[in-house]
């Protein structure tokens, strides 16, 4: 088991040290200098040199002990990612969107994780009836609808028209009232492609020997469903609810910015609209890290429950 | 089509006199699969759907490379009325030739008084566009690395896994959006990234990973069959037996891959037009979504309407021909 982890463990440097090549290239080379943008167009020539070297772009890109490319791994490593064009520490500015994000998508990843699975085995006891048919094709009109259509109507019926919800996120509110509608927002987009998925899942578990013995042997479909299929399940659902963790941190960035919620997401977009490259990159960075540690953390489980896997 | 199992009539000259009377003739992969996907009606009513998108998208594009003035709906850029019209409410409109008369519109006039039905039409060209070219580049990337990734093994395979596995751990979206915030207003071998074309590159750069998993899977797969075994027995090089055996085989698979995440593309172009990232000077349906935003607050629905519809109904015929093919062509790669 160790071998096994330690394998796994060392497995995961060259997708680091990948993901960070693939950003510097992407920044420092494709998108290079950027402190014409960062003074503004009617910068002198002393500006512009000391936003250069305060940014570091005077550096060489690569053959120096004090290059670019050598700062671009220090700055990840030690998760020293320094300051944001407008000078507020990346780090604090990212600390601070974790909350708020959270609060949004956790409410939201839950609730379409139980809708979606009992509704899942619904459609199951139902399967291929007409019933089954239209739940599918329902499915897929759901997920034909681009999502910024489900907020912008979903904001407008309900908080404009209605006036059911507050329209923005407001901090002195309760997070109940001001985060409701933005939840039920995301939960109702989501529940199509989930929806879908676990269907697949479930069916795919109704064709195995075990089922069919379960039915010969006389029991109600309701009993095969919830104590044999269910529990068979439970095995691609966990897999897939541990790997969609690091996408709860990093927010809904559409919903965010709707609504105002000072989440990650907003951060992401406010990012992009200055092209603030340095929080884009340590925003990049760190999510491909929570991700690598959590499809670490399933391996290991997985190994550890099926001891056939440390073999391979 | 190229098929695995083609076979004709001409092969049974072999077998003894009056037996071919029992033997049907057979059917290529694809000729049975499109003989089964023509069986189901709402598969077909959707491919026809697709194929009205993509005409009225090559309709456009050739009007507007030709310049033709008529018929009236390629103009997107004409005042037809006042600004924010409501639709299908008669309105008197003076025209440019000091014309008065009574006019109605049916989707409504934007904030310019241009008629939201044209630019709705307009915008299947440029999203068709984004997701073509998104689809062609990610092909192209995607195809040749996963074959010879499967096809060779080795070290070339542990590197174009490595990729993969990079990519895929950034997620998708900070992916798109940094390749597309940086390919933005840049110039790259002379070639001015504008407008859409920086959409459709940061996409197809970040797309093939998908693509490129399948086809090595299949490759690692097939290349240990018996008709490949016979190729290479006959003296075919690898690069035959690669392109004429191997790729026409999987060709199946490219296209039901393509179908399904063509949906994706255009979805994706509408969140870049959200974020400023799409097109600036024509109109696209995530523009158009975009421009609803303020004007929903005055009650002008009616553009955001437009653009929702025309999205969800090419989004959704191509989601259900996907599927349909995918059953059709090959019922063991359902991976949903």
């Amino acid at each position: 088991m160790t071998v096994y982890i330690i394998r796994r463990l060392l497995y995961t440097v060259p997708i680091v040290v990948g993901v960070l090549l693939l950003t510097f290239f992407l920044f420092s080379v494709v998108g290079g200098d950027i402190s014409q943008q960062i003074a503004g167009k009617n910068a002198d020539a002393e500006t512009i040199a000391e936003i250069r070297h305060e940014y570091g772009f005077d550096k060489p890109l690569f053959w120096s002990l004090d290059s670019q490319f050598i700062d671009h791994f220090r700055k990840a490593l030690t998760f020293n990612f320094g300051r944001a064009l407008d000078r507020e520490k990346i780090s604090d500015k990212i600390l601070r969107g974790v909350g708020p994000s959270l609060s949004l998508t956790v409410p939201m990843f839950l609730g379409t994780l139980v809708l979606s699975i009992s509704l899942a085995l619904m459609v199951a006891f139902v399967r291929g009836s007409w019933l089954d048919v239209a739940a599918v094709v329902l499915c897929v009109a759901g997920m034909s609808i681009p999502y910024l259509s489900f907020i912008i109507y979903g904001q407008y019926i309900f908080a404009y028209k209605l006036g059911m919800f507050p329209i923005m996120y407001m901090p002195e509110e309760s997070l109940l009232t001001s985060l409701a509608l933005p939840v039920l927002i995301g939960i109702a987009a989501g529940l199509g492609g989930n929806l879908r998925f676990y269907r697949t899942i479930v069916l795919d578990e109704m064709r195995s020997d075990y089922v069919r013995t379960a039915f010969a042997k006389g029991l109600s479909t309701s009993k095969v469903l919830f104590k044999h299929v269910l529990k068979n399940a439970l095995i691609p659902i966990i897999t897939s609810v541990v790997l969609s963790i690091p996408y709860l941190f990093l927010g809904s960035l559409l919903l965010e910015r709707f609504f105002g919620i000072p989440g990650l997401g907003s951060l992401m977009i406010e990012a992009i609209a200055s092209r603030d490259f340095f929080i884009i990159n340590a925003m990049t960075f760190i999510f491909s890290l929570l991700i690598v540690v959590f499809t670490l953390l399933t391996d290991i489980c997985y190994a550890w429950a099926d001891p056939r896997i440390k073999l391979e | 089509m190229p098929g695995p199992t083609r076979e004709s009539n001409s092969n049974n000259s072999s077998l003894q006199p009056g037996a071919e009377e029992h033997i049907p003739p057979g059917r290529s992969l694809w000729a049975d699969g499109i003989r089964r996907l023509r069986k189901q009606r709402l598969a077909m009513v959707c491919f026809w759907i697709v194929v009205f998108y993509l005409g009225l998208a090559a309709f456009e594009w050739i009007a507007e490379v030709r310049k033709w003035e008529s018929p009236a709906f390629i103009r997107w850029n004409e005042i037809v009325g006042p600004s924010y019209q409501k639709p299908m409410v008669p309105y008197e409109w003076t025209t440019a030739d000091g014309k008065t008369e009574i006019r109605r519109e049916w989707m409504g006039t934007d904030f310019m008084g241009r008629s939201t039905f044209r630019r709705a039409l307009y915008g299947a060209k440029t999203s068709i566009t984004v997701a073509l070219f998104a689809s062609l580049i990610s092909l192209a990337i995607g195809v040749p690395l996963g074959a010879a990734a499967g096809y060779f093994r080795g070290w070339l395979d542990e590197l174009i896994i490595w990729l993969i596995s990079t990519l895929s751990t950034i997620p998708y979206l900070l992916l798109l959006m940094a390749f597309a915030v940086v390919l933005r207003d840049k110039t790259v071998f002379g070639l001015e990234l504008r407008g859409i074309t920086s959409v459709y590159l940061a996409m197809g750069l970040t797309s093939w990973v998908g693509i490129c998993r399948l086809i090595r899977g299949e490759f690692i797969k097939r290349k240990e069959s018996e008709y490949v075994l016979a190729a290479r027995a006959t003296g075919c090089s690898n690069t035959r037996i690669i392109f004429s055996h191997l790729l026409p085989n999987v060709f199946h698979i490219i296209i039901i891959d393509l179908s399904l995440r063509f949906v994706h593309f255009i979805h994706a172009e509408v969140i870049l037009s959200f974020l400023g990232l799409g097109e600036t000077d024509k109109p696209s349906w995530g523009a158009m979504i975009d421009a609803a935003r303020a004007e929903l607050a005055r009650d002008v629905w009616w553009e955001m309407t437009a653009a929702t519809i025309a999205i969800f109904l090419l989004s959704l015929a191509l989601n259900l021909f996907g599927d349909a093919l995918r059953d059709c062509l090959d019922p063991k790669l359902r991976v949903d």
